[in-house]
């Protein structure tokens, strides 16, 4: 894939997403800066390469996903390194208060972001960059109506105070502009998220993975034994239907580059795994919840079709260890006295990923296609719902479906976004 | 009685551990066991469900002509009336508490008299689990039946037979409960049973059906999560603390998201984005009645989107709902409702049964009663023997709980005849009988109640006078008043509970109630005297109008008609005339009628087509009241259509209601009148004209419910007119009936308060002569 680019974007070039949950981070890393390029670089843009690059861990809570960096990518004519970055939305203010610490305005740049957050979060980004908007994320109504409203205000004032989210009263506009200390040039570009996760996901799919494929299945998905990750060409992807699994879940059929449409959706996705296990077992984090939930076993939660029927109940082909009602057995108090946290967490997992599925299968079964690619972070790391996902494609479909999934899981979003920022030329 | 065998704890099984304070009515709850056969047991997670067969023995009022051999007696009356007694096959069905298993089985063990029965069908989970119980207590084998094909073949089962069986939930209505009229076809559809899973099954016929899906998400998770998230153990009480419930604390809304709505994709901001998201996040602690609406709103959201994606894969647009999940509880209900709407934007409806906790004790049943053929039958709910929906809902009426303990009823009178759809209605699938909806119409609803109150003294009254001979005449009376007075109260808090409520499911209601207590006919002496009168008056009215022009015939034979329907004992204005003027007759009547131009008046459209239209082919005329009515205003009206050419089929009721003549009365009356009049008697000869049945009980009439022999007949005689008479059939019920053919609608209001209505005074005339639109 090639990205006509009408005139050279100024660094840094960044793309962000921000969901439900977490914030996704791609970053840009030129490496072949020439010396030339190296004076004339602000000493902030710098800096903030420099931190970037050499962590790995950023404050509490934000982290560079290292082993899925993209090297010795050549984007727009120039070479560098793809870095993926992701912290939790709670921490977008304080994302926000240092990018106003280290003079990110300062820079001239435009930052491109997705997701709800870019809307949610609009106003503190003019509260504390001082940015200078234009409004082109919203296509529909909003497209090329508004002019860049340059908006003024006092950056000191507000650098030390963390603002309120949607405080009302405090609207930058009603600044008088001779009041003007800063003249910020950041434009933040609000960009819809499903464009860019289709766009992100067909670009990174198109430069691999490092050599690698990006994408991938599992062979044998019935045989747990047997189960393997095999590579997957998605030279002809088109049509699949592309199931988002974020804190909730979008459902897309894509037939083409830009021809596509949201099928459903549904409110039981990672957020709601991560919330229940968070009631249930008093974890704190995905990680912990998917560690214990490694641990457990769900059939102690779940009541089976057998330990209904004594076995597969045949007038409707069903065996005996499909689940019948998740949670089932924890109608009986001598079952949730016994229970463990591990099978909770394990129940809770099985449950909205076969919810997912089902969801999917059937969407896939409505819009008639067989191929499922299955993104989105609540897949990361998360070996058990990939495989989960795979079992129920194929069993279901009686091997007429196959369940697909990619590297760069959660990242399209902010992928996509970076390349709308490419695409765009300075005078815009 | 006592629960009977409620030991201490010592004796009893640890599964079945009985609940002592009960004190079970049980005569009242499981009735006529003696002949009861066919025994079907469904039982659920915490509910049984019971079903038999019997037998009920009711006096029927018999009417018979004298014997007219030898001796040529002057009699007063035109027949006799005798009592006789006629066996009626009934199916029961009874709900109870799993707790209550062990005492009603030894009830019905000792109360189960004459019976050949061997084997009891069983379906439902627990079945198994109380095999042991039933076989040792009943000394019958268990034979068990799937559970999905009893589910089936019940729903199947009560979407044909009973009127306003499904309906709609609907919340911010007056009418949450907006019951659909039966389709003629009711396949295919899908069935979502929401258990402690769901299941999504499609049914094409009777017999063919399929499992295409299901989910495992249903009522035991949100038991199951529920009562790990809140410490509630049951089901009731979670649901409870759901609708207390603010899910926005604990859901991540679209709005949580993006700040507000996410106009691109035209989704809300308050649509939930991801549900229990802000359990995540925050760090904090969260209410039980909020975990609990979340979750209800997770699963309910979830089975309804999984519907419409299987409805859609399968283009149906027909799903109803059931299961433990849905049954009685307004809840679930109204958020799967949304659901289905939200997720199918309009398109599909979801639907729910009136009988959805019974479909399993049906199918069990059929299953077992497969030898007499039930399938081949019409089948009427008896409302007298059944609680109604919601009986047993613990928000809904404490009340009826207290008085049948948590015993829920629901009795099927076999009708002796298959009962179909009047061919000339305009279109079968959206006739609704009755004109006024009283669960809609809350003014009207508390006036017919009120209405039906105070005149049931005087019915109570004229039901043990009509039976002098019998020492326990005034004591069924009594309890037959108390027992309508109680369906009447408890209309009055539910009015959905029998369905759509209407004046003709109150009357309907009282018959069955009368029945109940033996009383089938208060209203045969007093239509035995009337008929004779009216017989000696026949001849006098006809040379009256013989003597008339055409013209001034055709206006006479309609006041005729109309005067007649004042002899109405149904109308309380009447019947105290009745009763206090014993020489009320045909011309003091006619006096009371109101003067052209009538309330509703088409007269000079009908004289019109009479001049200059051929002459009708075949006339279906529904006659109202016995005496003048039927003798001196029908009678005439018949003859003159008999006399332009014009074929006519009578039709009458098949069972007696108030004192509308019933066909074995008409077949004397018609018979005295042809021995009077030679056009009777030729057309009689001829077959010109026919007396059938309507299939009907009711003072009422319900066009999509007739006996199959006059539908036949109506078609082979390709009747061209059918005539209505009488406020029951012409004004209650068919006032807005659309039919093929031309019809005539005439009634005289007998109620100042309809009349007042309808923008009219007591005694208005309506006429209404319709022609449909070509």
């Amino acid at each position: 894939m090639k990205l006509i680019v009408a005139k050279e974007r100024s660094f840094p070039w960044f793309g962000m997403d921000i969901g439900g949950t977490l914030v996704k981070l791609v970053y840009f890393e030129p490496k072949d800066i020439t010396a030339e390029e190296e004076q004339e670089e602000v000493e902030n843009l710098k800096s903030i390469r420099k931190y970037l690059t050499s962590n790995t861990a950023y404050g509490k809570t934000g982290i560079r996903d290292v082993h899925l960096e993209l090297k010795n990518l050549t984007v727009c004519g120039r070479k560098g390194n793809l870095h993926f970055i992701r912290f939790p939305s709670c921490a977008m203010h304080r994302f926000i208060q240092m990018g106003s610490e280290k003079n990110f305005s300062s820079l001239h740049t435009t930052l491109c972001a997705t997701g709800g957050g870019a809307y949610k979060f609009e106003e503190d980004f003019r509260m504390c960059m001082c940015i200078e908007m234009t409004i082109a994320g919203c296509r529909v109504d909003l497209h090329g109506a508004n002019q860049p409203v340059q908006i003024n205000t006092q950056l000191a004032q507000l650098r030390g105070g963390h603002p309120k989210h949607g405080a009302k009263g405090s609207c930058p506009n009603s600044h008088p502009p001779g009041m003007a200390l800063h003249i910020a040039d950041l434009q933040l570009h609000k960009l819809d998220e499903l464009d860019c996760l289709i766009q992100g996901l067909l670009y990174v799919d198109s430069v691999g993975f490092n050599g690698q494929p990006e994408c991938y299945y599992f062979e044998n998905p019935a045989d747990p034994e047997q189960c393997q990750k095999k590579p997957y060409c998605l030279d002809n992807p088109y049509p699949m239907l592309l199931v988002n699994i974020g804190s909730g879940v979008s459902v897309l059929a894509v037939y083409s580059k830009d021809n596509y449409k949201r099928v459903t959706g549904t409110s039981l996705g990672g957020g709601t795994f991560l919330g229940l296990c968070c009631l249930l077992t008093g974890c704190e984090t995905f990680e912990e919840a998917l560690e214990m939930a490694a641990k457990g076993d769900s059939t102690n939660v779940d009541k089976l079709v057998k330990d209904i029927y004594g076995g597969d109940y045949e007038r409707f082909g069903l065996q005996g260890s499909a689940v019948a009602s998740s949670f089932g057995h924890m109608m009986s108090k001598e079952k949730r006295d016994t229970t463990s946290k591990e099978d909770l967490a394990r129940a809770t997992l099985v449950t909205i990923t076969n919810n997912i599925g089902s969801i999917a299968r059937m969407c896939a079964l409505n819009e008639n296609i067989d191929r499922v690619v299955f993104v989105g972070n609540f897949l990361r790391i998360n070996m058990i719902a990939m495989k989960v996902l795979a079992y129920a494609m194929d069993y279901w479909s009686k091997g007429q479906l196959k369940a697909l999934f990619l590297e760069h899981e959660g990242y399209f979003g902010a992928v996509g976004a970076l390349l709308e920022l490419l695409k765009m030329t300075d005078d815009q | 009685m006592a629960a009977r065998g409620g030991r201490g704890g010592g004796g009893s099984s640890g599964h079945c551990s009985q609940d002592k304070s009960i004190t079970l009515p049980p005569d009242e709850i499981f009735r006529n066991l003696e002949n009861a056969k066919c025994f079907a047991i469904d039982i659920g997670g915490s509910l049984t469900k019971l079903a038999y067969y019997s037998t009920v023995q009711h006096k029927v009022a018999r009417v018979r002509s004298f014997d007219h051999s030898g001796k040529d007696i002057e009699h007063e009356s035109p027949y006799e009336v005798t009592v006789q007694e006629e066996i009626t096959a009934r199916l029961h069905f009874i709900k109870f508490e799993n707790t209550y298993i062990e005492t009603c089985l030894d009830f019905i063990k000792d109360h189960l008299v004459n019976t050949e029965t061997k084997v009891i069908k069983a379906t439902g989970g627990g079945a198994y689990k109380f095999k042991d119980l039933i076989e040792k207590k009943l000394g019958l084998k268990v034979d068990k039946e799937d559970v999905m094909t009893c589910l089936i073949k019940g729903c199947n089962f009560v979407l044909t037979n009973i009127p306003h069986e499904v309906f709609a939930y609907q919340k911010d209505s007056d009418t949450e409960f907006r019951f659909q009229t039966n389709h003629p076809n009711i396949f295919p559809y899908l069935l979502v049973n929401i258990g402690s899973g769901v299941s999504i099954v499609k049914v094409e016929m009777e017999d063919k059906f399929e499992w295409i899906g299901g989910s495992s998400i249903g009522g035991g998770t949100f038991w199951g999560l529920g009562a790990l998230l809140t410490k509630t153990k049951k089901f009731d009480e979670l649901l409870q603390l759901a609708s207390k419930g603010q899910h926005t604390n604990v859901d991540m809304l679209v709005k949580d998201v993006y700040g507000g709505a996410y106009q691109t994709l035209g989704l809300s901001g308050n649509l939930i984005a991801s549900s229990f998201g802000k359990s995540a996040t925050a760090d904090k602690d969260f209410s039980k009645e909020d975990m609990a609406k979340s979750l209800l709103h997770m699963i309910s959201n979830d089975i309804g989107q999984l519907a419409c994606l299987y409805a859609k894969l399968h283009n149906l647009d027909k799903i109803y709902f059931g299961g433990f999940f849905i049954r009685g509880h307004p809840v679930t209900m109204r958020t799967i409702t949304y659901s289905i709407n939200f997720f199918s934007k309009g398109e599909v409806q979801a639907l729910f049964l009136r009988h959805e906790g019974y479909l399993g004790a049906i199918g069990a049943f059929l299953k077992g009663a497969e030898q007499d053929n039930p399938n081949q039958y019409s089948w009427g709910e008896n409302y007298a023997g059944s609680s109604g929906l919601m009986s047993t809902s613990p928000d809904l009426c404490p009340m009826q709980r207290t008085r049948s303990g948590t015993f829920d009823m629901f009795e099927m009178d076999r009708l002796e005849r298959p009962l179909v759809n009047l061919p000339l209605l305009q279109d079968p699938s959206t006739y609704i009988p009755d004109t006024v909806d009283l669960t809609d119409d809350a003014m009207a609803r508390k006036y017919w109640l009120t209405c039906f109150e105070e005149a049931l003294d005087g019915v109570a009254k004229r039901a043990a006078a009509s039976q002098p001979d019998s020492i326990d005449a005034v004591e069924r009376a009594e309890k037959f008043q108390q027992k309508y007075w109680n369906k009447l109260q408890t209309l009055r808090q539910q009015p959905f509970a029998y369905g759509t409520l209407t004046v003709r499911s109150l009357l309907d209601t009282r018959e069955h109630c009368l029945n109940e207590f033996n009383f089938p006919d208060p209203y045969s002496k007093i239509k035995q005297k009337e008929n004779g009168i009216a017989l000696k008056c026949f001849q006098g009215v006809i040379e009256s109008l013989d003597s008339l022009d055409w013209k001034e015939r055709q206006l006479a034979l309609v006041k005729g008609l109309l005067a007649g329907n004042v002899f109405d004992w149904g109308a309380k204005a009447v019947s105290d005339v009745l009763e206090s003027e014993t020489q009320f007759g045909f011309e003091e009547a006619k006096s009371k009628l109101q003067e052209r131009p009538w309330l509703e008046d088409s007269y000079n459209e009908w004289l019109d087509r009479l001049k200059e239209g051929p002459p009708h082919k075949c006339a279906l005329i529904f006659a109202d009241n016995s005496g003048i009515d039927i003798i001196l205003g029908v009678f005439p009206f018949v003859r003159e259509l008999l006399s332009s050419g014009t074929e006519v089929i009578l039709a009458c009721n098949s069972g007696p209601a108030l004192n509308d003549v019933t066909y074995s009365e008409s077949l004397i009356v018609t018979e005295k009148i042809a021995a009077m009049d030679s056009v009777i008697q030729s057309a009689l000869k001829e077959e010109r004209l026919l007396l059938v049945q309507t299939g009907s009980s009711s003072p009422c009439l319900d066009l999509s419910r007739l006996d199959k022999g006059l539908a036949v007949l109506v078609r082979e005689r390709k009747t061209d007119l059918v005539i209505i008479e009488g406020m029951g059939r012409a004004i209650h019920t068919n006032y807005y009936a659309a039919l093929k053919c031309e019809s005539l609608k005439l009634a005289v209001i007998k109620n100042s308060w309809l009349a007042e209505r309808l923008g009219g005074k007591i005694f208005s005339v309506i006429f209404k002569y319709e022609v449909p639109r070509e």
